[in-house]
């Protein structure tokens, strides 16, 4: 005896509930369609009784659609889910897919194309013996595809990842060809294995696509372990203090450089912490620190006295070299500059000193 | 009536900023002056003994300056080293005034 499935349509729509029952009607295995106009309708009637496939709407008021779907994933694993929605936007179809559903449909590409829509619901109603296992998010991109090499499949996997959409192509368990963010081939690969997450979907193998792959999947797969690996200890070196104190110095360097300037000494208030100097040696760098800070007590007393209010800026000159000492947050900066520098030098001392900690 | 000018006295506690110039020896001592002679003596020795300072530390910091100028909110310090001593200008800084460098 032929067993009659049951449907669950779930729309806030009432006319497009009764609309999709009508559309419903020639399936070929005559199944029974029931409806609900809330997601809280249809969990209690998924709870009252067992029903096959559920085609639920992703825009509703209270419960949406993803938050119907998450419950139904967890209280009914068995059941089978096709999003049927207004809302066309890639996110939402690749969160629906990442949540296990069997089928995701546009309305509109329903209506149009009605007929393969009821071939893939008739599909999955028919589905019983079945076996495999759903939901393989916990696995990364590299198990699936070592398992769709090992089992010598022909696919092509359509891997989403937010607006980001890759594909692999498979062809009795080798990989062909790959594709992503505008490129080909083994480049493609090595970039979709980067990805730490996303969704995928496995589409009718094809045997003509022309092959731009011809390593092994497995030293391929190999290779681009070994770059993650050495990314993440580049990573790991990063937050490294010394070697984040390393890279600011250099930094510092190449804007002091770029700007031009000989040399840069930053002097803390007394007794907070010793000075900076760049571009200059060690003791030249104690005596120029040790002056910015007699420089800086004395005109603050010399300002003090005549009411001239705060230092702005001092430069000095001498035959080797032009100065400027600069106070900013608590600190003074001493930036050196050849004679020969002229144009606008205030100006760039300015701009060195505002960017200094960036 | 008039009971706080009693306690405070007529004249508000405001000094005009200094403008001209002075020529300090080694010493710290005036030499010569053109700023007003209503701007207190006292202050304009302080300020060519501090600018005398300025250029002496700087000196022994190995980086003598032969001219240095102090930039404040409302005045600008002009000094050039003379022998041991200095010829300092001050220029009071308002909005009209040129834009240092």
């Amino acid at each position: 005896m032929e067993i009659q499935h049951k449907i669950l349509i779930l729309d806030d729509d009432v006319d497009w509930l009764e609309l999709s029952r009508e559309m419903l009607a020639p399936l070929p295995s005559k199944p029974e369609i029931r409806t609900a106009s809330s997601g809280k309708r249809a969990l209690a009637m998924l709870d009252a009784e067992p029903f096959r496939l559920l085609i639920c709407d992703l825009k509703m008021p209270r419960i949406d659609g993803l938050q119907v779907l998450a419950i139904v994933r967890r209280r009914f694993p068995e059941l089978r889910t096709v999003v049927l929605s207004g809302l066309e936007d890639e996110d939402f179809r690749s969160r629906a897919y990442a949540m296990g559903v069997d089928m995701f449909w546009l309305k509109t590409e329903m209506q149009r194309n009605l007929q393969m829509y009821l071939e893939c619901l008739e599909s999955l109603l028919g589905r019983d013996q079945e076996t495999g296992f759903r939901g393989i998010q916990s696995k990364n991109l590299m198990d699936i595809i070592q398992m769709e090499c090992l089992t010598r499949s022909s696919t092509v996997l359509r891997i989403t990842r937010g607006s980001l959409v890759a594909k692999l192509w498979i062809q009795d368990g080798e990989l062909t060809d790959a594709e992503a963010e505008g490129v080909r081939g083994e480049t493609a690969f090595r970039r979709i294995l980067t990805w730490k997450s996303g969704t995928f979907e496995n589409l009718p193998s094809e045997p003509n696509r022309e092959r731009t792959i011809f390593k092994p999947v497995n030293a391929l797969l190999l290779e681009s372990a070994q770059a993650i690996d050495e990314n993440a200890d580049r990573a790991a070196e990063a937050s490294d203090p010394t070697v984040q104190a390393h890279r600011r110095t250099v930094w510092k360097l190449s804007l002091l450089t770029r700007v031009g300037a000989e040399f840069v000494v930053v002097v803390p208030p007394e007794g907070q912490g010793a000075h900076e100097a760049l571009g200059t040696q060690i003791q030249t760098a104690e005596q120029y620190a040790r002056w910015t800070r007699r420089a800086a007590a004395i005109i603050k007393h010399m300002g003090d006295a005549v009411d001239a209010g705060p230092l702005l800026h001092l430069d000095g000159s001498n035959l080797e070299r032009q100065l400027f000492l600069i106070p900013r947050e608590n600190r003074n900066f001493l930036v050196g500059w050849s004679p020969e520098a002229s144009e606008g030098l205030l100006e760039k001392t300015k701009k060195l000193v505002a960017s200094w900690d960036s | 009536m008039g009971l706080l000018r009693n306690i405070f006295g007529s004249r508000a506690a405001v000094t005009q900023l200094p403008s001209g110039s002075i020529t300090v020896n080694r010493a710290g001592e005036i030499v010569s002056s053109t700023v007003s002679s209503a701007y207190p003596a006292e202050l304009l020795h302080t300020v060519g003994k501090e600018v005398l300072a300025l250029l002496r530390e700087a000196r022994s910091a190995q980086m003598p300056l032969a001219e240095v100028s102090i930039h404040f909110a409302s005045l600008r310090i002009t000094a050039r080293e003379l022998r041991g001593g200095a010829i300092i200008f001050l220029f009071p800084q308002t909005a009209l005034s040129p834009a240092a460098n």
